[in-house]
């Protein structure tokens, strides 16, 4: 099963006055954290190979091929740790 | 004018692809990438020199701390101070400008008094100030910055007063690049006989300083934002200003005598000559070393040269981002009044996502507030993008930039 911190390099809360967070997967596991997210969000649009804009329950995110994601609008770090849980375990 | 191309060899990061892309570095405003004279200076000293300063007199030790005092003169003369008894190494801009609000300003700012403060200034020239105000009680004004980014001079003029005991503001703005009237404000200031305290953290790695003909009585700036390494800054303080300065830390190096009294039992202290009394500690010597390089080499490609060459990417950059549909550039149009700093938003997306879109394609800036929310929120941005540019790069780098920027508004 593992755990989130098996996938996640970094969560860097990003500077602005939006709560957004900005989630580093491990480099060497990036393709396989994309796939396993595209398996479980939907794909609302995309440019292939660079960024996919996605939904996942009411939560909008975009996920970047180079491993990075940005959650935009969470409550707080705990937000983010549930769903990254949900779409990664 | 100088080459980039030919500056470009002497940086060995610059060879470096990030995904799959060749590196193009545009964050110069948060720390501009090294020079290989520069890393060969600070591995030469520690492979050769290196030893504690002052007050030893083995060989190696007069060797590093010649060095040392060399790297004080190298930058006195590089911003035209009198000596090296102005010029104060520190970590960098932020720990010169708490120095002046703890060794200056604790000891000389009282309630009645007040401290002038721009809208524009880094998070570095704001916050020493305001916890300093919450112990000694003096008051804080902030001076209006105009719509377009540029200094409201006649708000600094209805602000200023014969209660205004200092002035603290930035050269050139880390948001917009817009570049101050320094001269005109002290000229100003000290009518009312005030003192001027100046960030010039993005001042002098980028145009020609010249502390003097400012006028200024503090300057502040770091090494790692014009070629040289992290931990090192300076203080520049008019010496007349700093001789009546209490030191900043207490400890080794700047200190006379420590005598300790029998019959009260304390100790009583006498302190060094400027610039050791406000350098306490073992200071960052290989720091010292890498910035004299870095003086040296900017130096040699002469600070008219750099700042032509900034001048004119960035015409060409903020020429090349109007042709984008969905990109607004903030801040001052005119380049004249500004240096290689262009913040910017892309229409529906965030200023972190047009940095993540950007990294795909190996290209460097910056996003959020870059430490001046106040300036954010009076220009009502939730945060901006940043691209800022130094000696190497180059009018394709931008024409790169572009290009993606025109990808990204098709997201």
């Amino acid at each position: 099963m593992g755990t989130v911190e098996d996938y996640v390099a970094r969560i860097e809360e990003a500077c602005g006055e939006e709560k957004h967070f900005i989630v580093i997967f491990k480099y060497d596991l990036k393709q396989q954290v994309i796939t396993k997210i595209l398996e479980k969000a939907t794909v609302e649009k995309s440019i292939s190979g660079i960024v996919s804009e996605l939904t996942f329950g009411n939560i909008s995110f975009r996920l970047y091929g180079t491993g990075k994601a940005i959650f935009r609008d969470l409550k707080n770090k705990e937000e983010l740790q549930k769903i990254l849980k949900s779409l990664l375990l | 004018m100088l080459d980039p191309y030919k500056i470009r060899e002497d940086f060995p990061i610059l060879r470096r692809k990030i995904n799959d892309h060749q590196l193009i570095y545009f964050d110069n405003a948060a720390t501009s990438q090294k020079p290989k004279q520069v890393i060969e200076a600070i591995r030469e000293f520690y492979e050769s020199c290196n030893a504690n300063v002052h007050r030893a007199a083995y060989t190696l030790s007069q060797e590093a701390s010649e060095l040392y005092e060399n790297a004080h003169e190298e930058v006195a003369k590089f911003i035209n101070a009198e000596g090296i008894e102005e010029i104060v190494f520190v970590r960098g801009t932020t720990e010169a400008i708490n120095l002046v609000a703890y060794a200056w300003g604790l000891h000389n700012l009282e309630e009645e008094d007040e401290v002038l403060i721009t809208l524009m200034e880094h998070h570095s020239n704001i916050v020493p100030w305001e916890i300093l105000s919450k112990i000694n009680g003096f008051q804080i004004k902030y001076v209006e910055v105009n719509n377009d980014g540029t200094l409201n001079y006649e708000s600094f003029e209805d602000a200023i007063s014969r209660k205004t005991k200092i002035v603290c503001l930035s050269h050139v703005s880390n948001v917009t690049g817009v570049i101050n009237n320094i001269k005109n404000i002290t000229r100003v200031a000290h009518e009312y006989g005030a003192l001027v305290l100046v960030d010039g953290a993005q001042s002098v790695p980028h145009l020609p300083v010249d502390v003097g003909d400012l006028d200024v009585d503090f300057f502040a700036f770091s090494g790692h934002k014009m070629l040289g390494p992290t931990g090192i800054g300076v203080l520049y303080g008019r010496r007349g200003v700093l001789k009546e300065m209490k030191p900043f830390h207490g400890g080794g190096s700047m200190i006379r005598e420590v005598t300790f009294n029998t019959v009260t039992r304390r100790c009583s202290i006498s302190f060094v000559d400027l610039p050791w009394k406000l350098e306490a500690g073992t200071p960052n010597i290989g720091g010292g070393v890498g910035l004299m390089a870095a003086v040296r080499y900017l130096k040699d490609i002469g600070m008219r040269n750099v700042k032509a060459h900034e001048e004119m990417l960035t015409e060409h950059a903020m020429r090349c981002m109007r042709e984008c549909e969905k990109v607004s550039v903030y801040g001052p149009k005119n380049v004249s009044v500004k240096c290689g700093i262009i913040p910017f938003g892309v229409g529906g997306l965030t200023s972190h996502d047009v940095a993540l879109f950007l990294d795909s394609y190996g290209i460097m800036i910056r996003s959020g507030f870059h430490c001046a929310q106040p300036l954010h929120e009076k220009f009502k941005l939730k945060s901006s993008a940043r691209a800022s540019f130094y000696i190497y790069n180059t009018r394709e780098e931008i024409d790169r930039l572009v290009d993606v920027l025109k990808e990204i508004e098709q997201f």
